[in-house]
């Protein structure tokens, strides 16, 4: 069973191929085969997940052929299945196939929607590579072929301009991102001579420090681009404005947690060196603060829930950054986070299509009796996130704020602190997302007829809850014994306080943050703008995030850019067409010579016969 | 007598020749100073033959005979062709030939 990797790529791969490449005649059944690939990627992963487990070795290699042979540098077509990679493999292809199925409801009804899943299987294919690659080059091919899809859906619908403009800056962060990648492998080359993970950690030890901060904080940048992390957040979420199926499975569930598995999958480098772990807790800390922030002051439904995604990943960062047992915790807290997460965006979309694609959630309200089973399963997703225990939230983000407690000096308190922060926060917004869409006085727009999506949307949300209900308590114990041969397991030094107490304050803050939502919103809200403190202001605008983007990189980008125009203009094309007009304006002066008097030419003739002559003269006699 | 009196003689022609060309404007005149110019090169090649003792010059004479003959078919057939269109045989009207 073990022995054909490639097919879980391979499917989805040749189901894309088939819906883009066979037009119209694809059309009747074509949002069909989108769904049956990858839940036959999801059969044959959880196939191989289960003979995996009944190895002693967890660790299996397969080397297709051979990608890049140049000299020293031999790079393999590579596939390799450990338990970190086997985990991805379910949540990419089980969440898939289920977002997937919602998406044949929800497009029910758009044209184009059999390319919309030729995008989406190369999307699994992609991310599948991604997880399954056996070193940095094929990470890097699946890296690519994500954005690539990513951007594709973000801007489904090209001909809205904020879509396309969304798409192009999804595209164009991650590009500054995916530079750090590269640089990172070439790096690696360069001082190591080979891009396979096992030997790249088997070397670490012989880098100099440097390097080794060097390489990690390129890794960083990598997937701090690609996981919408301080500072690369910008781009995330205004990756909403593509369908919502591709907000809950990339902008969610899978993709952007590609930065956590890359830094998870690259553990034995950044153990390597406390500074850093100090930059990654702190780039972690630092964004789920601001995600949830943000995201406790913006109106727009998948927004709040995006930024939500940024302050979340910001956990799985805090994690990963704090190293040791706590890679595993952030893979568990990333696997939660794919079901519940996906499960309110998938909710999302179900009320976005009962009240003709409203997202503004001030012109919600009441819904709860409308669509019950879209209010009951997002309440699970709600309840989740929060960490109300015992959902999974609880059993996943708890023990990372307890994690941040034990670092054993004075920054346990500081990014403790944050994660605690950021918990009562968390809870403060989502409760106020949930209590203004799905309670309170109805505060609709004309002519609303709010229903309850068709059961080919309703089931997914269904399964996803039960998920976010359940996989926690799973998860806090199999699966970090599951992820034991991958990833490290030290101990975290003795934590500033006792773990109950960390408990209780973790689930008081969240209890607090949701009554104070409670209390402020339970009456509704304004319908319009209203004025704010400076606070809320900033919050409103991203923390003026965007604007530092525009003001530090965008403007002097572009009169760098002006300057260079100038420069190639007048400058280069100055020299190269100067020279052109001069030979032509010489030429057009000779020619005049040109008469048309033969005696004018004979007279020529002559005296170039006579120089000649004279010449001759003058050097036979001189 | 020596020799050098034909070369005189052969460059005055030569002279005569060049200045018939660059100052009439009728064609055949012009023509025949063309072959005036010619003949002349041929009288000093037939002199620097006799001074050097060689028949290579007198060769060289025949050759410019035969070609000079060729010309003067060439030429007058150009000139009657011009002179039919333009009504002209004046060398100054044939300028459309130029830049």
């Amino acid at each position: 069973m073990l022995s054909s990797l490639w097919l879980l790529i391979a499917i989805p791969l040749a189901s894309a191929a088939i819906l883009l490449l066979l037009g119209k005649r694809a059309d009747r059944w074509g949002p069909w085969l989108g769904v049956l690939a990858p839940a036959a990627s999801f059969v044959l992963g959880l196939s191989m997940f289960i003979s995996l487990g009944t190895r002693e070795n967890k660790t299996v290699e397969e080397s297709l052929w051979s990608f890049i042979p140049v000299g020293d540098l031999q790079i393999d077509f590579g596939l390799m299945l450990d338990p970190l990679s086997a985990v991805f493999v379910l949540l990419i292809t089980g969440v898939g196939s289920l977002i997937h199925l919602y998406a044949v409801g929800y497009m029910a009804h758009e044209e184009k929607r059999r390319t919309f899943f030729g995008y989406f299987n190369l999307f699994i294919a992609a991310m599948l590579l991604l997880v399954l690659g056996n070193n940095y080059v094929m990470l890097y091919l699946g890296w690519e072929g994500v954005g690539l899809a990513s951007y594709l859906l973000i801007s489904f619908w090209y001909t809205r301009p904020p879509a396309a403009t969304a798409g192009k800056k999804a595209f164009i962060m991650n590009r500054v991102g995916d530079v750090g990648l590269v640089l990172a492998i070439f790096l690696m080359f360069a001082k190591l001579g080979t891009v396979n993970f096992t030997e790249v950690f088997a070397k670490v030890d012989t880098l100099a420090s440097g390097t080794i901060l060097v390489l990690g904080l390129l890794l960083l940048l990598g997937a701090c681009g690609k996981s919408g992390q301080f500072p690369l957040q910008a781009w995330l979420p205004d990756a909403m404005e593509g369908p919502t199926p591709v907000s809950a499975l990339i902008h969610a569930a899978t993709m952007v947690t590609a930065g956590v598995y890359l830094i998870a999958r690259s553990n034995p480098i950044f153990s390597a060196n406390t500074t850093l772990q100090v930059i990654v807790v702190s780039v972690g800390a630092v964004t789920l603060l601001m995600g949830s922030i943000i995201g406790a002051a913006k109106d727009d439904f998948k927004r709040v829930l995006a930024w939500s995604t940024v302050s979340q990943i910001g956990y799985m960062f805090l994690g990963v950054g704090l190293g040791g047992g706590a890679y595993a915790l952030a893979i568990i807290h990333l696997l939660a986070h794919g079901f519940f997460k996906a499960n309110m965006f998938l909710g999302a979309g179900s009320v976005m299509h009962a009240m003709q694609d409203q997202v503004d959630i001030r012109r919600f309200g009441g819904l709860a009796p409308y669509m019950r089973v879209t209010w009951l399963t997002f309440m699970m997703g709600w309840l989740a996130i929060i960490g109300i225990p015992p959902l999974s939230g609880y059993f996943t983000k708890e023990p990372i704020i307890a994690a941040a407690f034990g670092r054993g000096d004075w920054t346990s308190w500081l990014f403790g602190g944050a994660a605690l922060l950021g918990a009562g926060l968390t809870a403060f917004y989502m409760t106020r997302l949930y209590m203004l869409v799905f309670h309170g006085p109805k505060r609709w727009t004309e002519g609303q007829h709010p229903h309850e999506s068709p059961p080919i949307m309703t089931i997914p949300l269904i399964l996803l809850a039960i998920g976010s209900a359940v996989a926690g308590w799973l998860m806090s114990t199999s699966v970090i014994d599951w992820l034991t041969p991958v990833l490290p397991t030290g101990e975290a030094h003795e934590a500033a306080m006792p773990h109950w107490l960390i408990s209780v304050l973790g689930v008081a803050l969240s209890v607090l943050g949701a009554l104070a939502a409670w209390a402020l919103f339970r009456q509704g809200t304004a319908v319009d703008e209203q004025p704010a403190g400076p606070l809320v202001t900033a919050a409103r605008n991203n923390l003026y995030t965007d604007a530092f983007n525009e003001v530090v990189f965008e403007k002097p980008g572009s009169w760098l850019t002006r300057a260079l125009v100038y420069v190639d203009s007048k400058g280069v094309d100055g020299l190269v067409n100067g020279l052109a007009a001069m030979v032509g304006g010489g030429s057009g002066r000779l020619r005049r010579l040109q008469t048309g008097f033969v005696r004018s030419y004979a007279l020529s003739m002559l005296l170039g016969g006579v120089l000649v002559l004279g010449a001759l003269l003058a050097v036979r006699l001189g | 007598m020596t020799p050098m009196w034909y070369i005189v003689l052969a460059s005055v022609l030569f002279s005569i020749g060049a200045v018939g060309v660059l100052i009439r404007r009728n064609a055949i005149v012009l023509f025949m100073c063309v072959e005036l110019m010619l003949n002349a090169a041929n009288l000093a090649l037939v002199t620097f033959s006799r001074i050097n003792g060689g028949l290579d010059g007198q060769i060289m004479a025949f050759f410019a005979m035969v070609v000079a003959a060729a010309e003067v078919v060439i030429g007058l057939a150009i000139i009657m062709l011009i002179f039919r269109t333009r009504r002209s045989a004046s060398v100054d009207d044939a300028n459309l030939l130029k830049y």
